[in-house]
């Protein structure tokens, strides 16, 4: 890594979601008096590590090039979540095979995507949201059919924590440190970002671009789909309209992180800092007893705010 | 039979052709299964709530016209719909100038996406959150009450076409003559065209999506009107799920991402057949739980078989 400069800091993909984040938790400490820091800080990593997993497949499919988005994301991750607490009916027995089904589920997701993006070239964001529509069907018909209950070992993922640090945090921790490194330096990142730079050109010099387009939806329904697995071991137990409240938030997430939505270039750090500052966001104007209309207000405004201060952003002129 | 070929081209039929039939097929199965709709009263029944989408359409195709895409066109119309239901009756005053304000906003948000260069889906998606705030401060709980003269407008009975279709073939007709017909037309498409080449042209880019985002705002302000009108009650989260449906009416009347290709003819089209095909799953029986499959459905298969007969060149 270069050295950090002022300059090249304020240049930094990431810098304003890490900014605001650090900045509202400050708020927050200043007002509570000091107290009670540690623990805001880790209700918010256990809380936005959902947010940050979904973004960041989001993120991948997004870096794909311009155009590239996934809509179906909280059908995904309903349906996920009713496949794999449905497989464990509440018992540890049935945990590798639940995890196993909703995976499997992600996975078929994603490559259905690719599938109608890539063979009949129907635009991302109508043939996810198509796909979305029919996952919410089959999730409503198993959901009737099923007794959906985690495993008492997912909720004890889910919930425990290690010296403050809930376990599932620490694992997508780790596991974003093995994303950056693949996207940085594996032939598919390499790939993923050449194929969001230009397509033909990638294609040109011999990128695999189908290989690579269909890997980041398959990346990203899996990774959608293990996200609403571990959030059903969270909540205690799926419902309908879980998945919901991600398909804005993951977009929102990936970009206030500053991944460039044209494609071409993603931040992983950047997403997990978006995450944050949303949940403490929400937190400080919890604490400061906003009403649902003024914080809905605030969230809106901050997002374009953070948006237009984010110079990596910006729309390529023609 | 070619001059009748010549009308046809010049409103553009190669681009709403597949709407215009997949619209008489669905309205022909409605009309198959249930007779009875097939009259004055039938359509005015179904076709009650078709207004707010056709309007929604309209003001999601104007922004993809510049090539951007609106997540916060639904919300914004439950923001109109609150502000009728919660204020014009008590302050009618402050209500007409929120009214008035909504179109200017969306114009503002315009010149903040163009003068930033902005990704158009991530501000409207936080502009989205504001309207949805804004709603909730003016109307907290679903309920209010909207003026009986509003109301009364959209249970008019004109003479032998029902309400809601003179409320889808008036804007189509003023759309199609804005974007189609009128010379600065060419400005607002050339926009999501070519933006350099509007630029040599002389002609303002910022002016240009100002009035795009101004007349999606009005688009969305007469959805919200007709909304509150149909349902006399005010609802902050009524609108939600109108954006992604807008977005499929508009792909389906034939309209593009890549911004400048857009037919208001088929948009409305568009709209007519998201609206319709609800209707037609539930006459045919099928069960609730399985329609959102078949909406989905239907949306691929159309799109599908735009690849198949060969129009999308474009990768």
């Amino acid at each position: 890594m270069n050295k950090l400069e002022p300059g090249r800091l304020l240049a930094q993909p990431w810098f304003y979601a890490t900014a605001g984040a650090i900045l509202v938790w400050l708020v927050i400490l200043t007002y509570s008096g000091g107290a009670g820091g540690g623990a805001v800080i880790s209700a918010a990593l256990n809380y936005s590590i959902f947010f940050a997993v979904v973004g960041l497949g989001q993120m991948i499919v997004m870096a794909s090039g311009a155009g590239n988005i996934d809509l179906s994301v909280p059908a995904n991750i309903t349906l996920a979540a009713y496949l794999s607490t449905g497989q464990m009916e509440g018992a540890n027995a049935g945990l590798v095979t639940g995890v196993a089904a909703g995976l499997g589920s992600g996975l078929a997701i994603g490559a259905a995507n690719a599938f109608l993006i890539i063979v009949f070239r129907i635009p991302p964001m109508v043939a996810t949201l198509a796909s979305g529509l029919v996952l919410e069907s089959l999730t409503f018909v198993y959901s009737r059919i099923s007794v959906a209950k985690p495993a008492p070992l997912l909720a004890e993922f889910t919930t425990g924590q290690f010296f403050g640090l809930p376990y599932v945090t620490l694992a997508a921790l780790l596991a974003s440190i093995g994303l950056i490194y693949v996207l940085r330096r594996s032939i598919f990142g390499r790939s993923l970002f050449a194929c969001g730079q230009n397509t033909t050109a990638a294609w040109l010099s011999g990128v695999e671009v189908v290989r690579t387009r269909v890997a980041a939806y398959v990346l990203c329904g899996m990774v959608t789909a293990l996200a609403g697995v571990l959030f059903a071991g969270f909540v205690g137990g799926p419902s309908l309209n879980m998945g919901s409240e991600f398909l804005l938030s993951s977009i929102a997430v990936v970009v206030i992180g500053g991944t460039n939505v044209a494609g071409g270039q993603a931040s992983v750090v950047g997403t997990w800092s978006a995450s944050l500052f949303l949940f403490l966001l929400l937190s400080m104007l919890n604490v400061f007893q906003v009403g649902p209309g003024l914080r809905n207000v605030i969230t809106g405004v901050l997002i374009i705010a953070v948006l237009a201060l984010n110079r990596t952003n910006r729309m390529q002129q023609v | 039979m070619a001059r009748i070929g010549d009308i046809l081209n010049g409103l553009g039929a190669k681009r709403f052709g597949l709407s215009f039939i997949a619209l008489v097929l669905i309205l022909g199965l409605v009309f198959w299964l249930r007779p009875n709709v097939a009259s004055y009263n039938g359509l005015r029944l179904l076709l009650n709530l078709s207004p707010v989408l056709v309007f929604t359409a309209l003001a999601q195709m104007f922004i993809m016209t510049a090539g951007d895409i609106d997540l916060g066109i639904g919300t914004f119309v439950g923001l109109v719909d609150c502000i009728v239901a919660g204020l014009l009756n008590d302050q009618p005053a402050l209500a007409l100038l929120m009214l008035i304000a909504c179109p200017l906003a969306y114009g503002l948000m315009g010149a903040l996406i163009h003068w930033r260069q902005l990704p158009s889906i991530v501000v409207t998606l936080g502009a989205s959150f504001v309207w949805l705030g804004l709603a909730l401060m003016v109307l907290p709980l679903p309920g209010g009450t909207v003026p009986a003269t509003m109301t009364g407008l959209v249970r008019l009975h004109p003479p032998f076409v029902p309400m809601p279709i003179v409320l889808a073939v008036i804007p189509m007709v003023i759309v199609h003559l804005i974007l189609n017909k009128m010379s600065y037309g060419v400005v607002l498409r050339g926009l999501g065209g070519s933006l350099a080449a509007v630029e040599r042209a002389g002609r303002s880019t910022l002016k240009a999506r100002m009035i795009l985002y101004v007349m999606a705002g009005v688009c969305g302000l007469c959805a919200g009107l007709c909304l509150a009108a149909t349902t006399t009650t005010g609802d902050a989260n009524v609108g939600r799920g109108l954006t992604l449906v807008s977005i499929g009416a508009v792909i389906i009347g034939g309209g593009e991402f890549v911004g400048g290709i857009v037919s208001p003819i088929g948009t409305v089209f568009g709209a007519l057949i998201m609206q319709l095909s609800g209707s037609l799953l539930s006459f045919a029986s099928v069960p609730p739980a399985w329609q959102y499959s078949i909406q989905g459905a239907i949306l691929l298969v159309i799109l599908a078989l735009r690849v198949i007969t060969g129009r999308r060149r474009v990768a």
